[in-house]
């Protein structure tokens, strides 16, 4: 895949705070910290050179056993420029316990909505400043997030799931 | 199926009028499925919408990390029910990119045939299905008379009439049976003339158009934030086809038009259906007429079977291979990869990531019915009455299936 002439712009504008991760088989991909996603994506949207102005997709990925194992994956498209990109950004966070929270991009683009509810239902990663962040799958009241690689694939047992695994405090096994 | 809950009391300015919550659905025909909208309501004009899913999560990403590749593959064609073949196609291309391969010449016509067709069956539901949630029964009985005969050539090609599995990565499973080739052209001589009548029997209706002209208006710019895709997207304005645009397999050898419309209503959506089912038409008759002979599958012993059973008998080296590629599955390179595809409902997409094994370590489904169900909640104008409700959802034509995952 050939560097899109945009990436440079993109790495002097934010320089220090965007990383390179150079071209994927399928596009170009840089990651980004919490602190600086939402300026960078108004700045993707907005800038007449980038014109991003579709969230493809956004989702969580859980890269368990590694430090700061939470990530979130943002697909971007222009419709009038036809290019798209990957960009990534990972918040710190322990191993065991509760994920990060990062901010919205629901100011950018509003389809980031739902995508970001679904992502914190499966991950719990907390989008600040979302209107509306409530599970969007599972039921309110639900325990765990289910997409998290330390969550069985039964489940949890209980009255409703007789097959699931039980239930262990504390952390799992490795 | 319905509830009505009192919330509270308004001002005295409108006298006796009162906010009603009311549940359409989840069990509901209109829904296409097991979909509740919680409607707020001010008598008869709805306030706001806020669609509740989750009724047929399956955990199918999940469940795919569990799973090798080819496992998967039966796993997609559950998440658009009504045109299975386009999910596998767009997951067998994204592997296929991950392995850094591309299916024999032969493979990826049948795989567009395929697809083509499952467009059509797609759009015929809807075509149908629209009508009938607002009152005319009887176009989705005409419609579902073309969508048998796409059922039955699929059933001849695949020998499944709906849950097809029939990409391979690195192929398609078989080449198609005998005769086949003049079914489908037989059904493309048949289709044109049937759209004809569908146009005939509701697009002069004067009850139809009154419901869904300048019903449920989607203008661009909103469209685009929301991230509608496919024919939604084109029906307000948005000259934007991935086939045309990015072309992938071998849509850059076809000659189709774009159908584009302006209004951006319920209508149009519509329309816009009924229109590109004709460009299918066109596209499939093109690629029978492009066609050769040739391999349907490539010919890496790792990761497709023999296309050659007998070598079984003989080689024990293909003996090894077979016994691997169905007892483990195949290994596929480190990297992540998202190839989106026009499939009947917009773009659909699988992002995978893959850690060098036979499984994937991250499998998520962009899905297009999910993303474009968000024009319910937000981004319509002209949405009125609970009926404009009906006819914007019929309109938007989510499979909740896809919606759930």
């Amino acid at each position: 895949m050939k560097t899109p002439a945009f990436i440079d712009q993109i790495l002097e504008r934010f320089a220090g705070h965007v990383r390179d991760d150079g071209p994927g088989i399928d596009m170009y991909c840089i990651s980004v910290g919490p602190d600086h996603i939402v300026a960078l994506c108004q700045y993707l949207k907005e800038d007449p050179s980038l014109k991003f102005n579709f969230l493809s997709d956004l989702c969580g990925v859980d890269h368990y056993p590694e430090k700061d194992r939470y990530e979130v994956v943002y697909h971007l498209f222009s419709i009038p420029l036809q290019h798209r990109l990957r960009l990534k950004c990972r918040p710190q966070s322990e191993t065991y316990g509760d994920a990060p929270s990062i901010p919205t991009v629901t100011g950018v683009w509003r389809t980031a909505n739902w995508a970001e509810r679904e992502c914190y239902d499966m991950y719990g990663i907390e989008f600040s400043g979302h209107p509306n962040l409530l599970r969007i799958y599972m039921w309110e009241g639900f325990e765990g997030y289910p997409m998290r690689k330390d969550f069985p694939v039964k489940g949890y047992k209980d009255a409703y799931n007789p097959f699931g695994e039980e239930k262990r405090g504390g952390i799992p096994d490795d | 199926m319905t509830e009505v809950t009192v919330l509270k009391e308004k001002g005295s300015d409108r006298l006796g009028s009162q906010e009603v919550l009311l549940n359409l659905g989840p069990q509901h025909p209109s829904t296409h499925g097991v979909l509740q909208l919680v409607l707020h309501l001010d008598g008869e004009i709805v306030e706001r919408v806020s669609p509740n899913i989750g009724y047929l999560h399956r955990g199918t990403e999940k469940l795919a990390e569990t799973f090798t590749y080819t496992q998967i593959i039966p796993l997609t064609d559950r998440l658009d029910y009504v045109c299975p073949p386009t999910s596998n196609q767009a997951f067998v291309l994204g592997v296929e990119k991950l392995l850094d391969i591309e299916a024999p010449e032969r493979a990826q016509y049948i795989r567009v045939i395929m697809a083509e067709l499952a467009r059509i069956s797609g759009h015929l539901l809807i075509v149908g299905a629209l009508p009938m949630d607002l009152g005319a029964m009887t176009t989705l009985l005409y419609t579902m008379r073309e969508r048998e005969m796409i059922m039955d050539i699929m059933e001849m090609i695949s020998g499944a009439r709906m849950h097809t599995s029939f990409c391979r990565v690195g192929g398609v499973r078989e080449d198609l049976p005998e005769g086949a080739i003049e079914r489908i052209l037989e059904f493309c001589d048949i289709l044109p003339n049937r759209l004809i009548d569908y146009e005939k029997l509701v697009a002069k209706n004067r009850i139809f158009l009154k419901r869904t002209q300048n019903v449920g208006v989607v203008a661009p710019e909103d469209a685009i934030d929301i991230g509608l895709s496919g024919p939604n997207l084109r029906a307000s304005g948005v000259d934007w086809d991935i086939r045309r645009d990015s072309p992938y397999e071998i849509y850059d050898r076809l000659e189709f038009k774009v159908i584009v419309r302006e209004n951006g209503d319920c209508y149009d959506r519509w329309a816009c259906r009924i229109d590109e089912m004709r460009e299918c038409v066109k596209m499939i008759r093109q690629c029978i007429a492009q066609m050769k002979e040739g391999p349907f599958q490539i010919d890496i012993p790792t990761i497709a079977f023999p296309v050659d059973k007998e070598l079984l008998g003989h080689s024990m080296e293909t003996h090894i291979h077979h016994f691997e590629l169905s007892a483990y599955g195949f290994k596929v390179p480190k990297g992540e990869v998202y190839v989106p595809i026009e499939a009947p409902k917009g773009e659909l997409g699988y992002y995978m990531i893959s850690d060098g094994s036979e499984k994937p370590t991250r499998f998520k489904v962009r899905a297009p019915s999910f993303v474009n169900l968000q024009a319910l909640e937000f981004g319509t104008t002209n949405m009125k009455y609970l009926a404009d409700v009906v006819a914007m959802l019929g309109s938007l034509d989510p499979v909740i299936a896809e919606v759930d995952k």
